[in-house]
């Protein structure tokens, strides 16, 4: 991809595809894609279920799990490929320069540890600071993320946390060691409404301080509002559309984004009927030809079904339909 | 609102779980029995042919009420009347089963309550079959491939296995509809399928709403989704409804601290570059509630009536609230007006 801007994007993947072996064939689910995370970016990566989105980030940091495997494509990280450093440098470069938040917070801590424990381990893994330095590390990152009385909490397990508390401790942990991006996979969806707001202005504020660039999965569209520089959608394995998260949202050009935006019911917006897509997202095993979104585009036309478009400058986004491509829709006769 | 216009009627219901320690624990270390009062002296009223929704976050005993509506749970106090019907006085199985059968509900989770191992018609036929409603084979599978064809399936689908569906949730208003219920208690409905999926199954409700003229009680803790599917919302904390009204009147004028946040908590999604103030706090432990108004640890008006006397539910304009504020007009009125900008886009 002929990304030509001065800086270095810090994260840069290119022609990523994500394969499962199975005894009937391969299934790709991530199929050649690309994209750039930019120092201090917060990028949205949003789409349903089975887009491949939660396989996208867990391939970038080599936590695939088998048989799920990079079958081809380069994941550049600060200059250098991380795709095939092997599984002791990848896992040195987790953590301290990528770490990583899960929607549950309760699978990334350990029950049997305290909070404090788990901190300071992780501290000490990443920084060679000696026990009591690791500790007051500790303390100052719960402060940072809002947790009261972190001196005495330290040293508290995490069932006595409650949700919204335990998923700042996740967020404590992965900035333990100053990482530089963050890649963080529905980190708000298991929470209510309240709490998700109270997550979603923090880990804003901790990205501006720090200067973290962010990858954030979700399936949710007013997370990535609320929160995105840029946002990329994606539909059965393949980005449809990347751009701005304002032009994305108000003038989505891909009929699966316009689809998307308008199925969506907003607040105090009456309508009668919303606005819905047939049909349903494909299964891995059987992604129509072409344009895997043509069976349930309401625009779709010939060329559709034989060619897979690739993204194309459109307005302020890049979308990957050929309704953009004048040749293709004039020489369609349907 | 008129009287008889009232479908479901709850009036003062509570519902209380034992959570004590085992009896012989209890015995040894002299404690009582811990109490966790899931709903606390619940009034609403459900108009015929609408969708009241109750709202809140989790632990606040919303889907409890669903239950207790449906008659999965009893109440501990008060009364539940359906169509003037005390239901506490139906005693045996025959007073029972007729009223039951108005009734339906449906789960957050598609695929929890249909066997995968039977096919859709065998599952839709299911309750058709137990109510009696309709016998001869070939009749239940005519009545199948109808009610298939009313959620937007196809009568084929009938001998597919519930796996070979995406989404799920279709099958499971086929199968409550198979008893043609005038009443349906809907617990998250959508809160477990994708945006696309979702606006098909909530347009779908709507459809089957005015083409059965059925009555919804909606459960859940999505506001952009009640308010696109309600006419009437309630909004629950610890167990207590804290404020309901129209939902217009709810989403446009809400007086109750907590809706207020609930509302400004709502995600952004037309970027009207809103700063948002989020509110400290979480929902306390409910087995261990806040004396007097349940919210007062975490709202920014609390004085110490609030600590220490329950409030009463009072009418404030058009709306019903439960806070001591509101009512010594300690509140200023926020009326959030005008339409949002629309986020309709070209193409």
């Amino acid at each position: 991809m002929g990304d030509t801007t001065n800086a270095q994007p810090l994260l840069q993947v290119e022609n990523l595809r994500v394969e499962f072996p199975t005894r009937r064939g391969t299934l790709v689910a991530v199929d050649d894609i690309s994209f750039h995370i930019d120092e201090g970016e917060v990028l949205g990566v949003v789409g349903e279920s089975g887009a491949g989105k939660s396989l996208t980030g867990a391939a970038i940091i080599g936590l695939l799990e088998p048989p799920g495997r990079v079958a081809s494509g380069q994941i550049i990280f600060d200059g250098a490929r991380i795709d095939n450093i092997g599984y002791e440098k990848i896992r040195r470069l987790r953590g301290n320069q990528i770490a990583m938040i899960f929607q549950d917070p309760l699978t990334s801590l350990n029950p049997l540890i305290t909070v404090g424990r788990q901190l300071t381990e992780t501290i000490r893994t990443h920084v060679s600071v000696d026990e009591r330095a690791a500790r007051e590390r500790a303390i100052e990152l719960l402060n940072e993320v809002g947790i009261p009385a972190a001196e005495r909490r330290v040293d508290q397990y995490p069932h006595q946390f409650s949700g919204g508390m335990r998923q700042r401790v996740v967020i404590a942990l992965a900035l333990a060691a100053n990482p530089r991006l963050i890649i963080a996979d529905e980190p708000t969806t298991a929470l209510d409404v309240s709490i998700q707001a109270q997550i979603i202005t923090l880990l804003k504020r901790l990205c501006k301080e720090h200067g973290t660039a962010v990858m954030l999965v979700t399936h949710d569209m007013g997370v990535i509002a609320e929160t995105a520089d840029r946002v990329a959608v994606m539909y059965a394995g393949r980005i449809v559309e990347v751009g701005p998260v304002q032009d994305v949202i108000r003038h989505a050009q891909h009929p699966y984004t316009h689809g998307l935006m308008n199925s969506i019911p907003v607040v105090r917006h009456d309508v009668e009927q919303l606005k819905q897509i047939d049909g349903a997202m494909p299964r891995l095993t059987d992604i129509p030809s072409g344009c895997a979104f043509n069976p349930r585009c309401p625009k779709v036309f010939e060329y559709c079904r034989d060619a897979r478009p690739e993204l194309v400058d459109v307005g302020a986004t890049r979308a990957a339909c050929w309704l953009y491509d004048d040749t293709r829709r004039a020489g369609d006769t349907t | 609102m008129n009287k008889n216009d009232v479908l479901v009627r709850l009036t003062g219901i509570g519902k209380d779980f034992d959570v004590s320690p085992p009896l012989l624990n209890r015995l040894m270390e002299r404690q009582d029995k811990v109490l966790l009062k899931a709903v606390d002296n619940l009034s609403i009223d459900i108009p015929k042919g609408k969708t009241f929704s109750l709202v809140g976050e989790s632990g606040c005993g919303k889907s409890t009420v669903a239950r207790l509506t449906v008659g999965l749970y009893r109440p501990s106090r008060g009364s539940i009347v359906y169509d003037a019907i005390d239901m506490a006085t139906l005693k045996t199985q025959a007073q029972i089963e007729p009223v039951r059968k108005r009734m339906q509900m449906i789960f957050q989770d598609p695929y929890a309550s249909l066997n995968p191992r039977w096919r859709v018609s065998d599952i839709i036929a299911e309750p058709i079959r137990a109510h009696k409603l309709i016998s001869g084979k070939s009749a239940i599978d005519q009545r199948v491939a109808e009610l298939l064809v009313q959620v937007g399936l196809a009568a084929v689908d009938r001998v597919k296995f519930p796996h070979e569906f995406s989404g799920g949730q279709r099958q499971r208003i086929a199968r409550a509809l198979a008893s043609q219920p005038e009443f349906l208690i809907c617990d998250e409905p959508t809160s477990a399928l994708d945006v696309s999926v979702q606006a098909q199954i909530l347009n779908l409700m709507k459809e089957l709403q005015r083409q059965f003229a059925l009555t919804y009680l909606f459960i859940s803790h999505d506001l952009a989704v009640v308010y696109h599917i309600s006419d009437f919302v309630g909004v629950m904390y610890l167990g207590r409804l804290v404020e309901w009204s129209d939902k217009r009147t709810l989403f446009q004028r809400p007086w109750h601290p907590y809706t207020r946040m609930l509302l400004d908590a709502i995600p952004d999604i037309e970027m009207s570059g809103r700063q948002r103030i989020p509110v400290a706090g979480e929902v306390p432990n409910p087995i261990h509630p806040p004396s007097g108004c349940h919210f007062h640890p975490r709202c920014p008006y609390a004085n110490d009536r609030c600590r220490n006397e329950v409030p009463a539910p009072i009418q404030k304009d058009e709306s019903n609230v439960a806070c001591h504020a509101v009512q010594e007009q300690r509140l200023p009125d926020v009326a959030v007006t005008g339409e949002p900008a629309d986020v309709t886009t070209s193409g």
